[in-house]
């Protein structure tokens, strides 16, 4: 069981009140990267349309593990801990790259592709003196592995050696949404980042809660990207973590206009002198022009109309967060859709027109708790349901899914009742 | 070196940046060309041949649009920002058309009065004469700060 964690009460038993301090407590991140990101979980690592050639490969995190992803000479995929076996020095220096074997610059010990040690200068000394004693290398000084699974072209890896297999993990639910979303070859288009002064676990809560989308956000509400009011809902895996939260255009059912008298953000009035750059072309064939699938616990794969993206949460310490969001189309774009997604690029990231709230939103929250040891959220919105898939948007079961499969990776015991 | 010419175009970037730090949004906007293009893009991805921008305005219409946003729409980081423009170069000049860079960092000051840097980067900036006085065709950021702040909304 997770001893500092523990220290923090969850009061009620279907986890509608959440303590403050499991956001800002050093002991309580250092026990989340050996249970969660360094335990029994996968972590999204890249597209495999990133490392498409032998030899290519990618540096990362998990969690805050320095992680490289590479692709070997036979095609397979390999992940390992870029921390030299012999010292500690970061293997790999360059974010991305191509390369037929990966060598330290301190001593110059060499790896091959799947992280194995191929080499060391003056292994055995010099004229019979200095070197390692013969027993002193084997086998298992070696980068740490990985162990790597791809499914549909999105890369996970975990260091969880008994951990079920990825699809297992991911739930049917959500597999068939990367069939949805990865079905056509994929052309990767660039990179946004941003970094948030706030905790990892107010973002996985940001992206559980569609319930916010149609209220902070005005580009959405007021364009009719998504609303409450909408058709929609959050679909939700059995070990609760993973969601995905949609909405189908054109499907109010209730007047939009006085269904948001009271809502702030909701602008009659307000137009766009590019409203093609809201266009949602109906590529999945399902009307549902923007869905958000999460997955326990650093990954969201996004839709917001035709822009189509990756995220990958990155920590780094308890008070700070990088968000990596990989942008990709299809190869069989035509060159009007690659230039209709290239213009959504305003929509999401750092500078996105709909999204850039979150930003503000968490390091508000992040910024008043910082020293709270007793206090608790409230997310109680649902909480006579169970966490289980719902159609609608007015709720926060999702967020309470997170915590369900959070506190079970950590051995908290909380939420009884759910 | 054409001194007249080095000194507006200089002068062009100082008033583009004050615009920006004393939030004077219509006075920026105002710098541009009718038909123009407002483009930040991450150093990146610009070297990787990646195309995918943090903001694209194509058009002043799009450009409009952003400023319109981020003055009736957005919600973001209450702030001041304080632009640096320096090493302001003319690279190319022809007819009524100029191509310009300047280097820039931006720091930005919170709700709480602390500063930190928020990017730097390299401004490349077309320029056109109109009536005797240059606008800006075309202005890209690029960023060499390659992870933003806590997020962008006013224009760098």
């Amino acid at each position: 069981m997770s001893q500092t964690a523990q220290r923090y009460t969850w009061p009620g038993d279907k986890l509608q009140h959440v303590p403050f301090g499991i956001f800002t407590d050093e002991q309580v991140y250092q026990e989340e990267q050996e249970r969660i990101f360094r335990g029994r979980t996968w972590s999204y690592l890249c597209l495999e349309a990133e490392i498409p050639k032998p030899g290519d490969f990618k540096t990362l995190f998990v969690g805050d593990t320095p992680v490289v992803v590479d692709r070997a000479q036979d095609g397979s995929l390999h992940a390992f801990v870029n921390r030299c076996a012999h010292r500690g020095a970061t293997v790999r220096r360059e974010a991305c790259g191509n390369a037929k074997e990966h060598v330290c610059c301190y001593h110059q010990w060499c790896y091959d592709l799947s992280g194995k040690l191929v080499g060391v200068p003056f292994k055995r000394g010099v004229k019979g003196r200095g070197g390692f004693p013969k027993e002193a290398m084997n086998e298992e000084i070696r980068l740490t592995p990985l162990r790597v699974e791809s499914y549909r072209g999105a890369v996970f890896g975990t260091f969880c050696p008994d951990i079920e297999p990825l699809t297992d993990y991911l739930d049917p639910q959500f597999t068939a949404h990367l069939d949805r979303l990865l079905s056509r070859p994929v052309q990767l288009l660039g990179y946004q980042r941003q970094i948030i002064r706030g905790n990892w676990k107010l973002y996985c809560e940001n992206v559980r809660d569609p319930y916010h989308g149609g209220l902070l956000h005005l580009f959405q509400v007021t364009f009719g990207l998504y609303r409450n009011t909408q058709e929609g809902g959050t679909r939700i895996s059995a070990l609760k973590g993973h969601n995905i939260s949609y909405s189908v255009q054109g499907t109010d059912q209730i007047d939009a206009k006085s269904a948001h008298a009271d809502v702030g953000t909701y602008r009659e009035g307000f137009r766009l002198r590019c409203p093609e750059l809201l266009a949602y072309q109906d590529e999945f064939q399902d009307r549902c022009g923007l869905s958000i699938m999460s997955v326990f616990p650093n990954a969201v794969f996004h839709q917001i109309s035709n822009s189509l993206a990756t995220r990958q949460i990155r920590t780094r310490g308890p008070h700070e967060f990088e968000l990596y969001w990989t942008y990709y189309g299809y190869q069989d774009d035509s060159p009007e859709m690659r230039e209709h997604r290239l213009d959504q690029a305003n929509l999401a990231g750092p500078a996105g027109l709909v999204s850039m709230e979150d930003g503000e939103a968490i390091e508000l929250v992040h910024r008043s708790i910082r020293g709270e040891r007793q206090a608790h959220s409230f997310v109680a919105m649902g909480a006579d349901e169970p966490i289980q898939t719902t159609s609608t948007l007015v709720s926060e079961i999702p967020i309470r899914g997170f915590w369900k499969q959070y506190t079970q990776t950590m051995g908290i015991e909380a939420g009884s009742a759910v | 070196m054409n001194i007249a010419l080095h000194y507006e175009v200089q002068d062009l970037y100082a008033r583009y940046a004050r615009a920006v730090d004393d939030a004077r949004f219509d006075d920026w906007l105002a710098l541009f060309d009718t038909d123009c293009a407002y483009y930040v893009i991450p150093r990146e991805n610009a070297q990787r041949g990646l195309e995918l921008p943090i903001v694209r305005c194509r058009t002043r219409d799009m450009l409009t649009d952003r400023i319109v946003s981020l003055q009736q729409a957005n919600i973001y980081n209450i702030h001041t920002d304080r632009h640096m423009v320096s090493n302001v170069t003319v690279c190319a000049e022809e007819a009524d058309a100029v191509l310009a860079e300047a280097d820039f960092v931006v720091f930005q000051t919170d709700v709480e009065g602390q500063s930190r840097l928020f990017g730097a980067g390299r401004y490349r900036t077309q320029l056109v004469r109109r009536e005797g006085r240059l606008a800006i065709r075309e202005q890209t950021a690029i960023l060499d700060t390659a992870a933003v702040p806590t997020l962008m909304a006013t224009p760098i």
